[in-house]
């Protein structure tokens, strides 16, 4: 079932070889001299062609990090020491992205994978026209194999908007504080989109954002996968933001991924705790009011992780043997194309989350 | 706590019955900001009532005004026009001593937990300040003692490990109960509680609602709760009521199960469209845009003409509602809508209805 | 001493707000992890302490005429000067009016300053308006030239006097940065909470705002004493200060006038006061400096 949607929304769908493929990568900030934290803790996963991969998890879990590690994009006191990512580009050659040297790593970006970032305002230039920031974009970077021309720069920048639902000839002359937040994340969409990219990073785009600017950010979103056809992952603590917008979710707790799987999967049989807690914490609007309960407490420090599974001390299922073993990914359901169920969690078995219902309707 | 609250005749009845003197009542409240590129009509002719004990929920996109009623609910800017009453008092025509009592009756909760606490006080200090400056308490170990309890309303326990802390030292969840918990030193009788929830992690919402629906039912505290989440004013607001704004007027007003279960006027159900749910089914089933003509919300400088919301309704209608604008009109037997389309249809629905049963 | 423990437990105390972007440990430990704060620390306290103790323990130079302009010996290590007196203890003697005039009117700029400009931002309205009205006028008048004015007037035979002079001619720019502080923290939604509370405008202003600035505060209170150094000092070179009495002021002065800059023996007697000064300013810059560092977390390299 979950297949079928992906495919649905692209046609040509490689299930063969990943276009993202991370091995174990941790993600290290130096604290001190001689200490450091691990804020992503080995983490793999092989994203197809196609695909929408959500990332979720609470704030401090590690999926900002993991987001920024994708691109390379870490603070300067960030670093990757271990772990592997491979990316199959346009011309079907894999590279090895932490091998990228500065000059390869610039063209990689925006022309193979882009990110959007939330809080759009900061990612503008304040002083220089939409426009001339969409042209500075496309006039570091080579299309098909020449320097664009101011034509060429302009129908592009253009179409893009349009992609977006925007009138280029209202919004190419603005200012970045002329635009509504919602205009300008839609931009800067249309930005990372400018050279067609293979793979698109969005951290929380539509984090303080009204919810019907949200919803037409989401349209945005869900058209432009259906013609471009290019992979996402969508970084969010949203989770109903997630099941509108992705194929796949990983749930990320502690810097590490604890649970995968496709969307109705995730949702309908959350199979660790954590996302089951996830789940069962947002309210629902349509039908009935279940009884709804957080998540007690809050995520470890990440420069203090106990022995064991780093869930266990909010876990409603812990037991003796949870501090004693870190779980590994556990397969529950076998999928093509990285769809498998899989959880972190010695009693996954036992895990359910039905919804109770305090008051019927009125 | 000295005396509950809930000891005060006028909570130990359930508010059901319309005809007691409501807790807070605004009439007809407009605030119009005056600015140098012309006036900004932030809020017009809001008319709302909260009785003890009772939930209102404001929702709405931002710059609605659902804030700056909930600033003029409080007391802290005067409405341009319109009366803003307490127990039947109009707040602005009150005594020193009376005002003062409405002041501390009426507290308010914060955005954003990290501004709204003094980052240089301790917990201990944040909530003991009101206790001693209003005599509630009587020396030290009394204060602490009050504190101490008030921290374990708001589930912070054991409240020896919170007292001592700074805000930087806990976490957003944590400092939004102190927040609430300075709030119910003085014994409110009501708490706005403003975007209160929307910055916490998604993990720990839910459980801040189920502390202040607590709050609720314990202490009769009652509640006008803005959010821009309609499944949050769903959660919390299920027993109360809910008014939908949208530019400075509300659009739709009544118990809150009828107006998020079976919204009436279009904007409501945009609104609730465009809501994202947590079930990959049924967010398959949502409308493109939530439906509407336009994503563009108009500027508070240059409002439509007629009804405001016309340039974005599915259920516009030229000639009339871009002509008049639109009252709020009982629909049904609890609920009011500000809708041509609606109210017409309804009357009409009514009239068949009528006609149906005498024929 | 006692002036130097003082001045450390105040900055334990005043300062809560950079104590917490440190995270508990004290401010004390800080400033020695900063190899020049506390080298400026030292420098202030020794300085601090030195003058205040000398003028209890050294007598008093006698002036030797047989010693004019005596140069460098074992026996007066700087010199004489042009009466004779051992230049050693007129340094060692000299710090304390300098010293007591820089902190006290640094105390009363940083206090009118604070007091009005937390008010004036709290209040606005015409209060603030007449205030802003004062600054301006005080500003705009060159303060060396409204010093001499005003020491020409007054009898400033005491160094209460000079330092509530300068203190009070002071104020206005200190004022100025305070209340554009106060109307940024005054929106704070935790003063809103405040009174919502009802706690009471004063507890607001000076309980609730003001500490919040007081790393701020205790910076200018630094950068306060080094300016009001600085203008005691020009009185006296100029003469506009009462020529009575031993301190590094009327050393210059005198020396100026005597014309010791032209005699290599009698160098020293205008050298060591100035180098003094020097010092001491740059001991409390360097304080100053990181304290800045430590107190506002944008400034430190982490």
């Amino acid at each position: 079932m979950a297949e079928t949607t992906m495919t649905a929304a692209k046609s040509d769908v490689n299930t063969e070889t990943p276009i993202l493929s991370v091995k174990d990568l941790v993600v290290r900030y130096t604290t001190g001299s001689k200490s450091y934290l691990d804020a992503v803790r080995g983490v793999s996963f092989d994203l197809y062609p196609g695909q929408s991969l959500a990332l979720v998890g609470e704030s401090g879990c590690g999926k900002t990090t993991l987001g920024l590690g994708l691109l390379r994009l870490l603070p300067r006191l960030g670093s990757v020491p271990s772990g592997s990512m491979t990316f199959v580009g346009k011309n079907n050659k894999p590279v090895d992205v932490l091998k990228l040297g500065t000059a390869a790593l610039r063209r990689w970006r925006w022309e193979e994978a882009a990110i959007v970032f939330q809080g759009a305002m900061n990612s503008f230039n304040p002083v220089l026209r939409i426009g001339e920031q969409m042209a500075d974009t496309m006039k570091a970077h080579l299309i098909d194999g020449h320097k664009p021309s101011k034509d060429e720069i302009l129908d592009k920048s253009a179409e893009m908007l349009r992609a977006v639902r925007l009138e280029p000839k209202q919004v190419l002359p603005s200012y970045p504080h002329e635009l509504s937040g919602g205009m300008r994340q839609r931009v800067l969409i249309a930005m990372s989109l400018l050279l067609d990219p293979r793979l698109l990073i969005l951290d929380e785009p539509t984090t303080a954002l009204d919810i019907l600017t949200q919803r037409a950010i989401v349209d945005v979103l869900g058209e432009l996968r259906e013609r471009l056809g290019f992979t996402m992952i969508f970084i969010t603590h949203d989770l109903a933001l997630a099941a509108e917008l992705a194929d796949r979710v990983a749930t990320m707790y502690a810097g590490r991924i604890i649970e995968t799987g496709s969307v109705r999967d995730t949702f309908q049989n959350p199979r660790h705790p954590y996302t089951a807690g996830l789940i069962n914490a947002v309210p629902p609007v349509t039908g009935d009011l279940p009884n709804l309960a957080s998540i007690p407490g809050s995520p470890p420090s990440l420069a203090t992780l106990p022995k064991g599974c780093a869930f266990r001390d909010r876990c409603s299922y812990a037991e003796d043997k949870c501090a004693e073993i870190d779980p590994e990914l556990e397969m529950i359901e076998s999928r093509l194309a990285g769809l498998s169920h899989t959880a972190a969690c010695i009693n996954w078995q036992q895990v359910h989350s039905p919804r109770e219902v305090v008051t019927a309707d009125a | 706590m000295p005396d509950p609250i809930s000891s005060d005749p006028k909570s130990s009845d359930r508010p059901s019955s319309d005809r007691q003197t409501p807790l807070m009542e605004l009439s007809g409240i407009s605030q119009i900001f005056k600015t140098k590129r012309g006036d900004r009509p932030a809020v017009r002719d809001v008319n709302l009532t909260v009785n003890a004990g009772e939930v209102l929920c404001l929702v709405g996109e931002s710059g609605c005004g659902k804030t700056t009623t909930a600033r003029m609910a409080a007391g802290l800017t005067k409405p341009t026009d319109g009366t803003v009453a307490y127990n039947g008092q109009d707040i602005w025509s009150m005594d020193k001593d009376q005002f003062t009592e409405f002041r501390t009756s009426v507290q308010y909760v914060h955005q954003d937990p990290y501004a709204s606490l003094n980052p240089i006080r301790s917990v201990y200090k944040t909530i003991s300040a009101p206790l001693r400056k209003h005599g509630l308490s009587k020396g030290n170990d009394d204060s602490w003692k009050q504190a101490s309890e008030l921290l374990r309303r708001v589930d912070l326990t054991p409240p020896e490990s919170y007292l001592s802390k700074f805000p930087h030292q806990m976490s957003g969840g944590q400092r939004q109960r102190v927040a609430v918990a300075r709030a119910l030193s003085l014994n409110p009788k009501l708490i706005i509680a403003d975007e209160s929830t929307s910055m916490l992690d998604v993990s720990i919402r839910v459980g801040m609602l189920n502390m202040l629906g607590r709050l609720r039912d314990e202490l009769g505290v009652g509640f006008i709760f803005i959010t821009h989440d309609l499944a949050i004013a769903k959660y919390f607001g299920w027993e109360g009521r809910t008014a939908v704004m949208y530019l400075g007027e509300v659009v739709e007003y009544g118990p809150t199960q009828q107006v998020i279960n079976d919204p009436q006027h279009p904007y409501t159900r945009a609104l609730l469209n465009a809501v994202p749910e947590p079930d990959p089914d049924l967010a398959a089933q949502k409308l493109p845009g939530g439906g509407l003509r336009s994503a563009d919300i108009p500027s508070l400088a240059a409002l439509p003409s007629g009804c405001t919301f016309h340039p974005r309704c599915p259920l516009f209608e030229e000639g009339l509602c871009d002509v008049t604008s639109p009252e709020l009109s009982l629909i049904g037997s609890r609920r009011e809508v500000a809708c041509h389309v609606v109210a017409r249809e309804s009357g009409r629905a009514a009239a068949d209805a009528s006609v149906s049963v005498s024929g | 001493m006692a002036q130097a423990t003082v001045e450390t437990a105040t900055l334990e105390t005043s300062v809560d707000s950079g104590v917490r972007s440190v995270r508990g440990s004290s401010l004390l430990s800080q400033l020695t992890r900063s190899a020049s704060g506390f080298a400026g620390l030292i420098i202030v306290v020794l300085i601090v302490a030195m003058s205040l103790i000398a003028p209890l323990v050294v007598p008093e130079a006698k002036p030797n005429v047989n010693q004019i302009w005596s140069g460098p010996s074992s026996r007066h290590w700087l010199g004489t000067n042009n009466s004779g007196q051992d230049i050693v203890t007129l340094i060692l003697r000299g710090g304390r009016t300098v010293i007591f005039v820089g902190f006290g009117a640094a105390l009363l700029t940083t206090a009118i300053a604070v007091v009005i400009g937390s008010l004036a931002a709290y209040f606005r309205g015409r209060f603030d308006a007449i205030m802003l009205q004062i600054t301006d006028i005080v500003m705009t008048i060159p303060q060396i030239i409204l010093l001499a004015v005003m020491g020409a007037f007054f009898e400033l035979n005491s160094p209460f006097a000079l330092a509530a002079l300068i203190g009070v001619l002071s104020w206005p720019v200190l004022m100025r940065s305070i209340r554009a502080q106060v109307l940024s923290l005054k929106e704070r939604e935790f003063v809103e909470a405040a009174r919502l509370l009802d706690l009471g405008t004063l507890r607001i202003v000076f309980m609730e705002i003001v500490p919040n600035m007081a790393s701020f505060i205790l910076i200018n209170f630094i950068i306060a004493i080094t300016n009001a150094t600085y203008a005691l000092i020009g009185m006296y070179v100029l003469g506009l200060a009462p020529m009575s009495g031993d301190n590094w002021g009327i050393m210059i002065n005198d020396a100026w006038i005597s014309g010791a800059m032209f005699n290599p023996n009698s160098m020293l007697y205008i050298l060591a006061p100035v180098a003094m000064i020097v010092i001491m300013q740059l001991g409390l810059i360097m304080l100053s400096r990181s304290l800045e560092e430590i107190l506002n977390p944008r400034l430190r390299d982490r």
